[in-house]
């Protein structure tokens, strides 16, 4: 038997560089009161969304991720041809042959590199990063951009009083590259799929086209539901992934969620009992939610902020349709 | 050893003032969680997740709409205990 020589990884991988992209349209819950019967009280006290940007014609899933993929290798300090693979997490990019990260690649000025799409709601980037990091602790790719991206206002049925306003747009990057020691922890992750129904594309589009149902296709959740299971399921997948990494809740700086919906965040912080000292990303306010988008776009915007620093410890999870969830502990770019 | 009805409802009064700031006082049988105690339909989770742990009960998502009073709840809770 031939003996085969196998890649030659990096002892551990990290989060490189980060980048965000907001499209320039800022939505107020006003304008999302033209089509509902509710208040901007009422969204705020539910949700704790006050504003969400909501993409141009001209903002398309590809534009938003070149230029969010721009400013994290900038931020990485990393050339655009270095980089061996592209990962695009996305929901909302309504064509789905050629998966979008070959041309968002392309535009971006990597050469050749592995690019592929793929879909796991509002958990994608964790999944993304999980991917990743794969990929350059075995060798298969020494710089990895992963991507999450959604123009979820294409999929929001703005009739609908318990869904209109959750939704925004936009795109998050990160670089994913070799380290000399460990910066992204263990992965817990999984799926349930018995509850696909609990947030889920109201129909197929092939029953939209045949034209059984007239409204087009958008996000429904059973609100509830998702939240008995964000709030205390996921407050122990979280827990789970800071024990897989050895650190405590007082050792870590950061905790940054998805940003679904702030009574969500509030409830995990108490449920996890993380101490004061945590910094605890509420971009929801302003951003709605991005799906895979919200983890990268919220880790932008502490460190441009400065309520985080490089080299903070953070715990990420994101959760959703699915249902689907990853979490894990990283240290911050 | 299962909860007698008072202690449910005082367990309940309790749980409720602690999720939303109600006065342990008017948490009353016949109040309604959503138009008397001022518990919204996500409060109304946190506060059957915290009586599930308390009195060692299951109650599923299709049930909690049901449970329209602190009574409704409070009966719910005595039929399922462990």
């Amino acid at each position: 038997m031939s003996k085969i020589k196998p890649a030659q990884g990096s002892p551990y991988a990290r989060i490189l560089g980060v980048g965000g992209y907001r499209p320039t349209r800022v939505v107020p819950n006003e304008v999302i009161l033209e089509t509902i019967d509710s208040s901007d009280e009422w969204i705020r006290s539910r949700s704790g969304i006050a504003t969400r940007h909501w993409a141009s014609p001209q903002e398309t899933v590809a534009a938003m991720s070149v230029e969010a993929a721009g400013k994290a290798l900038a931020d990485a300090g990393i050339g655009a041809e270095q980089i061996g693979a592209v990962i695009v997490s996305t929901v909302s990019h309504f064509k789905q042959t050629p998966a979008v990260a070959t041309e968002i690649a392309d535009r971006v000025g990597a050469v050749k590199p592995a690019a592929f799409d793929i879909s796991a709601g509002c958990a994608g980037f964790g999944y993304g990063l999980t991917l990743a990091k794969s990929l350059v602790v075995e060798g298969s790719a020494k710089y990895v951009l992963v991507i999450g991206v959604e123009r979820l206002s294409d999929l929001t049925d703005l009739e609908d009083r318990a869904t209109a306003f959750l939704f925004g747009d936009g795109a998050g990057a990160v670089i994913v590259g070799p380290s000399d020691e460990p910066a992204i922890g263990p992965t817990v992750w999984g799926s349930e799929g018995d509850k696909s129904e609990t947030i889920k594309q109201t129909v197929p589009w092939d029953e939209y086209r045949s034209g059984t149902v007239e409204k087009f296709p958008a996000i429904t959740q059973e609100g509830q539901a998702v939240f008995r299971w964000a709030v205390f399921e996921m407050a122990k997948v979280a827990q789970q992934a800071l024990d897989a990494a050895g650190i405590s809740a007082d050792d870590l700086d950061v905790f940054i969620p998805h940003q679904a919906n702030m009574r969500i965040i509030d409830s995990m912080v108490k449920t996890l009992k993380l101490p004061e000292h945590v910094t605890v990303a509420r971009d929801v306010e302003t951003t709605g939610n991005t799906s895979a988008a919200s983890i990268p776009l919220a880790m932008e915007r502490l460190l441009a902020t400065g309520q985080a620093k490089s080299g903070d410890t953070a715990l990420v999870i994101g959760f959703g349709a699915g249902l689907v969830y990853a979490a894990t502990v990283v240290t911050l770019p | 050893m299962a909860a007698t009805q008072e202690e449910i409802v005082a367990g309940l009064a309790e749980i409720v003032n602690e999720i939303a700031g109600i006065p342990v006082e008017d948490v009353e049988v016949d109040k309604s969680f959503t138009d008397d105690l001022d518990v919204d339909s996500l409060s109304m989770v946190e506060v059957v997740v915290a009586a599930e742990e308390r009195f060692d009960v299951k109650i599923p998502d299709e049930d909690v709409k049901a449970l329209r009073t602190v009574g409704d709840a409070a009966d719910y809770i005595a039929k399922h205990q462990a």
